[in-house]
């Protein structure tokens, strides 16, 4: 297949278009077994993953299944199904085209199974159930082709490892399939090709043309930043100015918190009434719905947003994009603006609005890079053993497997091609026992082995309980929101721990709303409307993500430079204030600061390794600096710093930072930590230690029964070596301990750190008071404390004398 | 002081951060839902693969808190076993352990609703257990004075922090769950503010026994969320 068929052809010519060059290449390529093409956002990707299936289908006489599309998203899915029906229709031709996704009918998703379309789209968890059938031999006979949408986006998750496995176990029943996977621009296109590819074949590249340069600056503000915080409510009068000059504009925000109270802001400002709506992750998906329709038919001006918006429908209005917050990390700074104006070949516009005083650093830094194309991104490491455990299961539903061809079938996909044996014993039989050191009871047998040697579930109604548990995303420490009363309208979800915080009469953003708690009834949070102008408790807990190595290199990079004439005056005065009292951080040393400030004695670490390694450096310092009585007694962490305080001053730091004693520091403060204990119970519900669901309940997994913490504990104790505390310990070091940043750190210096001792607090060091999530030091100190509290308590209540 | 001292209807007890409750002037232990074998009842029930270290932390734990007391009698209150079925399928050496705790000891077995029948172990099996105006059964009765009970699982929340306590009142107290596999009941739930009276405390277990009120727990907890 090299040439569209006239049909095709005729459809583009009666509308005036022209193929672009990357689509003719796709058709022209349509053999190759896999084929990754990157393009930027509005380069026609999609129509250029689907034009050799249509040039195949066109003919018509292809029974079944001919080409599955897989996108990250839901809505995605529906709307290609859409977007596709259309140019299909108008050719004439004569395919099918279906959508499947969690939201799909049950007899729907039955017929489906019968009786396949052409063309089924669907997502990685929906496509993992199906591989689960025992007839998933014959609802994929005759697939030709699958297409990975967004996959850049998919390559960076555990659903993206899930959904390699399944086109594995897609290519062992069909061995023709061929593979296309389409992606946003990324830093690095042969990792996500490698990802793609069916090992050890490689898997082609094909570049479409990145288009025109974008237009990209700060934003012109004429007041200073704040010194510390994440609100930018300063920018609010500028960003509205932006709103009211453009047709649509996208205002990203780092988190969700963040976009709540800028939204809440906006509305304060926003006198003349123009139509903004909000869009996260935490809204409740009919209210998602509400605005994305609302930006297709262009009714919105602007729309305040977190990543959910960095994937999916093209907004083919938006000419704006604002990035309100130091973007963290170049890469998706540039898929951001490409938001802005899905015309191919028409600039992107985009603007960036720092929070605080530091961020002006780092946003110029980020606009450096962007402009540079130095994009930024670390590699991702071996596919995580979990997903792993959660495939042998769902292979072992659709039918007995034979563990040497399972095997070769898991090293076939990209993330697991360097599994060894080993590893793979090791999860069949954590899957078939509970892989404990203690064999206890026949009871515990999940899988057992048959006398032909394969592996078949030991209860062929165990298939239920695994079916439903199908998949990678982590939702279960969620809760849902609700306005009180019967039927009470759903606004969104908020982490457990927050609403756990929460006292009757709180109030908290949501949706843009000032709602007040009430009560939790049945794990939903009941609301009702707040009267406040103020929220008194801000939104979410979130993560945050933590600046990239690149653009921590780069701020370090221009802190070397005499002056910075492009930065503004009051951050280019705040600088130079620095370097005359104290000095500035340096690429190849460690600049640390002491200093006396309100009556304790603070020391200032400037390793710039990003939020997560530099709060875990504090974690594992304070430590430290408890063993050598110092006194410890709190810290706080930002991307480029960790501010420890105490009783007594740092006078000896070298120790401190001996790599090795950090590391043999680590293993035993990581045990007992909340990290660990949070990525456990991920990793163990992953790998079906933890089930979410229970069938004949509509109960979740969470309420019937007792907190995964104990199970940790217990293993740590009793089996500290099983495989699901090793997956733990890999996670955790890969996520949000983040040790290898810390490393890189420690290279980087290789020893080489200055102490300046300081009457007071110095400009750099300043904001980092002003920050919030200030962390106690843990260990005898809490328990003191808490012990005080009680007792102040019980003395508040008048039961002191009981 | 790690522990805490209080007294019930006359009688000086002493709450544990373990869980358990000692009664020194009866050289008496007791310990309450103890749910041993209930990770090879969940095997058995719905194939989950809980690490089988249940029973073996359950009386590692209870050993030590004999030792730590000295106590010359043991009251376990109720669900003691996850089920009966639990029971016979606990593994010789478990049962070893248990008889060999029981030595030189008197034992008492009170029902619960997980294990409502007497069991083949030594010692008193009954349904509810009196002695010096204290009365011991597994599922309270309101109402009732200077009683001791389990059944709830009772847990508060401080400084973020959930940990199974201790509900003690002027009439009676309710004891946390011992076993190491047990899921906990907020103590705000109603039913558990309905056996309580207004001027309750709360036991936290854990490092310390430590003591707060009942019902100021909620703005306690506000308060105690607030940033440092």
């Amino acid at each position: 297949m090299s040439r569209l068929p006239p049909v095709i052809q005729d459809w583009f010519a009666a509308r005036g278009w022209t193929i672009h060059p990357h689509q003719a290449e796709m058709v022209a390529r349509a053999d190759e077994p896999s084929l990754l093409l990157i393009a930027p956002t509005g380069g026609g990707k999609t129509m250029a993953g689907f034009l050799p299936t249509l040039a195949d289908l066109a003919p018509g006489g292809h029974e079944g299944l001919h080409t599955l599309y897989v996108s990250p998203l839901k809505a995605l899915a529906a709307d290609i199904r859409r977007n596709l029906r259309g140019p299909v229709d108008e050719m004439g031709l004569p395919i099918r085209i279906e959508d499947r996704t969690g939201d799909t009918s049950y007899t729907q998703k039955r017929r489906q199974r019968a009786d396949p379309p052409h063309i089924l789209l669907t997502t990685p968890e929906s496509l993992a159930l199906m591989t689960s059938y025992e007839d998933a031999p014959r609802i994929f006979k005759g697939l030709q082709r699958v297409v990975v949408d967004e996959i850049h986006a998919l390559a960076e998750s555990k659903r993206g490892d899930q959904l390699m496995l399944a086109l594995a176990r897609l290519q062992s029943l069909c061995p023709g399939l061929r593979r296309v996977g389409l992606s946003a621009t990324v830093e690095d296109p042969a990792a996500i090709a490698r990802f793609l590819a069916r090992h050890p074949d490689p898997c082609a590249i094909l570049e479409a043309d990145p288009g025109p340069e974008p237009d990209i600056a700060m934003l012109d503000l004429p007041d200073p930043p704040p010194w510390a915080g994440g609100g930018a409510a300063y920018a609010i009068p500028q960003v509205l100015a932006e709103v009211k000059r453009h047709r649509t504009t996208l205002i990203f925000h780092n988190t969700r918190a963040q976009a709540e109270i800028f939204f809440h802001n906006l509305w304060l400002a926003n006198d003349e009434g123009l139509p903004i709506g909000i869009h996260h992750g935490s809204l409740d998906r009919s209210q998602r719905e509400k605005v994305e329709a609302a930006m297709v038919r262009g009714a919105l001006r602007a729309v305040v947003c977190t990543g959910s918006l960095d994937l999916g429908i093209d907004w083919g209005d938006v000419d704006l994009v604002i990035q309100v917050g130091a973007p963290k990390n170049v890469k998706r700074l540039v898929q951001r603006i490409g938001r802005a104006n899905h015309r191919y070949n028409a600039p992107s516009k985009a603007r960036l609005v720092p929070a605080n005083r530091f961020e002006v650093v780092e946003c110029h830094a980020a606009l450096q890079a962007a402009r540079a194309h130095d994009l930024d991104g670390a590699p991702r490491g071996a596919g995580p053993l979990d997903v792993l455990c959660q495939h042998i299961l769902i292979a072992a539903c659709s039918a007995p497997f034979a563990a040497d061809a399972l095997f070769a079938e898991m090293k076939s996909a990209g993330p697991y091609a360097g599994l060894t044996r080993a590893q793979f014993d090791d999860c069949l039989d954590f899957c078939a026992t509970g892989g404990y050191a203690f064999r206890a009871y026949d009871q515990w047998q999940r899988l057992k082995q048959r006398e032909d040697g394969r592996w078949a579930l030991r209860d062929p109604r165990a298939t239920q309980l695994i079916r439903m548990n199908i998949g990678t995303i982590q939702d279960t420490d969620l809760l849902k929101v609700c306005f009180k009363g019967r039927g009470g309208k759903p606004l969104g979800e908020v982490e457990e721990g927050f609403a756990a915080s929460l006292t009757p009469g709180d109030t908290f953003l949501i949706g843009g709303q000032i709602v007040r708690y009430e009560s939790l009834r049945e794990m939903v949070v009941q609301v009702t409307k707040g009267a406040h102008k103020k929220p008194k408790i801000a939104t979410f807990m979130g993560t945050k993500f933590a600046t990239s190595t690149q653009l921590s290199e780069r701020i370090l990079r221009m802190f070397e430079e005499e002056d910075w004439p492009f930065l503004p005056g009051h951050t280019r005065a705040w600088l130079q204030l620095q370097r005359e009292v104290s000095r500035l951080p340096e690429k190849d040393r460690l600049l640390i600061e002491s200093f006396p400030h309100d009556g304790r004695e603070h020391a200032c670490i400037y390793g710039f390794a990003g939020r997560n390694a530099q709060q875990t450096l504090g974690l594992l310092l304070s430590k430290r600096l408890e063993e050598l009585g110092l006194d410890p007694l709190g810290f706080v962490a930002t991307d480029y710093a960790t501010l420890i305080w105490g009783l007594q001053p740092l006078t000896d730091p070298a120790p401190l930072f001996d790599i090795a004693a950090l590391e043999a520091g680590l293993d035993g403060w990581l045990a007992g930590n909340a990290v660990m204990k949070r990525t456990f119970r991920a990793s163990a519900t992953i790998a079906g230690l933890i089930n979410r669901n229970m069938p004949g309940s509509r109960k979740t997994g969470r309420q019937a029964t007792f907190s995964s913490d104990i199970l940790y504990d217990t293993v740590l104790k009793y089996d500290p070596d099983h495989l699901l505390m090793r997956i733990t310990r890999t996670e955790a070091l890969r996520g949000l301990v983040d040790f290898d940043r810390i490393r890189e750190m420690a290279e980087r210096i290789s020893g080489r750190i200055d102490l300046i001792r300081l009457s007071r607090v110095t400009p750099l060091a300043a904001p980092m008071l002003l920050e919030v999530g200030k962390v106690p030091i843990d260990g005898a100190g809490r328990e003191r404390l808490l012990e005080t509290e009680a007792h102040k308590l019980m003395q508040e209540a008048g039961l002191n004398a009981l | 002081m790690n522990t805490y001292a209080f007294s019930l209807a006359g009688q000086n007890l002493v709450a544990r951060p373990s869980g358990a409750l000692h009664w020194p002037g009866e050289d008496l232990l007791c310990v309450s839902d103890l749910h041993l074998g209930k990770s090879a009842r969940q095997a058995r029930l719905n194939g989950a693969q809980l690490p089988p270290y249940d029973v073996q932390d359950t009386l590692a734990r209870l050993e030590a808190e004999i030792h730590a007391t000295a106590a010359r009698q043991v009251l376990c209150l109720g669900d003691s076993f996850d089920d009966l079925a639990a029971f016979d399928a606990l593994p010789q050496t478990a049962l070893d352990w248990i008889t060999r705790l029981q030595a030189g000891r008197r034992w008492y077995w009170i029902e619960g609703n997980h294990d409502p029948g007497p069991v083949a172990l030594p010692g008193a099996h009954l349904a509810r257990h009196a002695a010096r105006g204290l009365t011991f059964r597994h599922i309270a009765n309101p109402g009732e004075d200077g009683e001791i009970s389990g059944h709830y699982h009772p847990k508060a929340r401080l400084r973020g922090t959930a940990r199974p306590c201790f509900l003690i009142d002027e009439t009676r107290v309710i004891l946390p769950a011992f076993g190491t596999y047990t899921g906990g009941l907020r103590c705000d739930d109603p039913v558990l503010s309905a056996l309580m009276a207004p001027s309750a405390r709360v036991v936290l277990t854990g490092r310390r026994a430590l003591v707060l009120p009942l019902r100021q727990s909620r703005s306690g907890r506000a308060a105690s969320s607030a940033r440092r």
